[in-house]
């Protein structure tokens, strides 16, 4: 970036303050002078999470009502509250940065905004929902645990609180897929089943290799990004290998392989045209779920409506003297 | 100066969310939420912050009645951090070696 003969010295300030925090390791907190990019970029990244959250409740709300016991039902239900909540915490870290709840809200239903891919698949069995909460949250735990050491404070501040609930996640479709696969064969074929359709477009998760990910190199010099997608989703590889052991499951990867060299598992090919395919809005279920986020957003009007309301009343008839 | 965030036209105004986690802990800022009450506020809070008993108490209060003070980038540049260093106790070095002091 050049310093023009334009450039306020406030401007030129508040960029040498804000390059000495990021320098220290430190945080940017709301009212903290940034770079516009910086700004903008967060407000993307945050959203989209946020975003990413609530579409990712559709399809494991998918089952809930078909959850096999009461308490698998309990369980599952507290999983998707989570999601919700882990969405309402992320939309209040990007509000710091200036954006409105309700123009996220729009970005969303609108198809302005995107939201991860993953969330793009149908959940066809209930061995889904142990293949998504093993290989999908665990792949997001990778992912999240960098990020609570992002530069901005109220990012990185909610990344720590989702990533204390995010645990329990990963357990629970272990859980499940282990019971499944010590069970019948046709449950066990179930668990394998649904590991080979999710294993792939969990590892898609990290996105593309930085080569071909634009935005990573900024990312890292903000102190965004703390590591690479390839070595997130190479360290993601080989946390599950032995996983799959004590699952008895197999890994759909036949050509994955350490590497002795570089001490990291490396990955078979990845089908980068599916992913693409997702992100151009053609995956299984693009439409269904931003059509189901939008409906709820249009029939829950009158809820919003008639609270706002009510409150409205309130506050008048607080304001009305008392009749002696 | 408005509320990041908030546009104070929404349908539902902004509410910053404090909570006390145990006894003996002051009330720490957790995040924010929409509500239409002080009420519904709670009741949200309650319900997104604290589902796995991290709260004894909980503080909601409208975004757009607090005021800060976080000093911007130009009040920090003109302002030496070495400013009245006579605060601290390292200033003071006659005591060095007395006891108690």
């Amino acid at each position: 970036m050049s310093i023009t003969a334009t450039t306020e010295p406030a401007e030129q300030a508040g960029q040498e303050h804000f390059d000495a925090i990021i320098e220290a390791d430190q945080r940017i907190e709301p009212r903290d002078w940034m770079p516009e990019k910086y700004r903008r970029t967060l407000i993307r990244q945050i959203s989209q999470h946020a975003h990413s959250e609530i579409i990712g409740m559709q399809p494991e709300a998918n089952w809930i009502t078909r959850a096999p016991s009461l308490k698998r039902k309990a369980i599952l239900t507290a999983k998707v509250q989570d999601e919700a909540g882990h969405g309402l915490y992320l939309y209040a870290a990007a509000q710091t940065l200036g954006i409105t709840r309700d123009e996220m809200t729009m970005q969303l239903i609108e198809g302005r905004a995107r939201y991860s891919s993953i969330f793009n698949y149908h959940t066809p069995t209930w061995a889904d929902m142990g293949a998504i909460g093993w290989l999908v949250d665990g792949a997001a735990i990778c992912n999240q645990v960098p990020l609570c050491r992002a530069s901005y404070g109220p990012y990185g501040r909610a990344m720590v609180r989702i990533c204390k609930e995010e645990s329990f996640h990963q357990r629970q479709g272990f859980e499940i897929l282990m019971e499944l696969s010590n069970g019948t064969p046709e449950q066990k074929q179930m668990a394998q089943d649904a590991v080979d359709r999710w294993y792939w477009p969990a590892l898609m998760m990290f996105g593309p290799s930085d080569e071909h990910s634009p935005n990573s190199a900024q990312s890292m010099a903000w102190k965004i990004k703390r590591f690479s997608n390839d070595e997130l989703r190479n360290r993601f590889v080989g946390m599950c290998v032995p996983q799959f052991e004590a699952l008895g499951l197999e890994c759909p990867d036949k050509d994955l392989r350490f590497d002795e060299e570089t001490g990291t598992w490396i990955t078979g090919e990845i089908d980068w045209d599916e992913f693409n395919a997702i992100l151009d809005g053609r995956g299984p279920a693009n439409t269904q779920r931003l059509r189901h986020r939008r409906e709820a957003h249009e029939s829950g009007a009158w809820v919003r409506e008639a609270a706002a309301e009510y409150a409205r009343k309130q506050r008048e008839r607080d304001q009305q003297p008392i009749a002696a | 100066m408005s509320t990041p965030g908030e546009t104070g036209t929404e349908t539902w105004p902004l509410w910053e969310v404090f909570v006390r986690a145990g006894r003996g802990l002051s009330h720490v800022h957790v995040g924010s939420l929409h509500a239409p009450d002080e009420t519904m506020a709670l009741r949200n809070a309650r319900d997104l912050y604290t589902r796995r008993n991290e709260g004894l108490s909980i503080w909601v209060v409208p975004a757009a009645a607090i005021t800060t003070s976080d000093p911007d980038a130009k009040g920090v540049f003109f302002e030496s951090p070495a400013a009245k260093n006579y605060r601290h106790a390292v200033y003071y070095t006659r005591a060095e070696g007395v006891k108690h002091l």
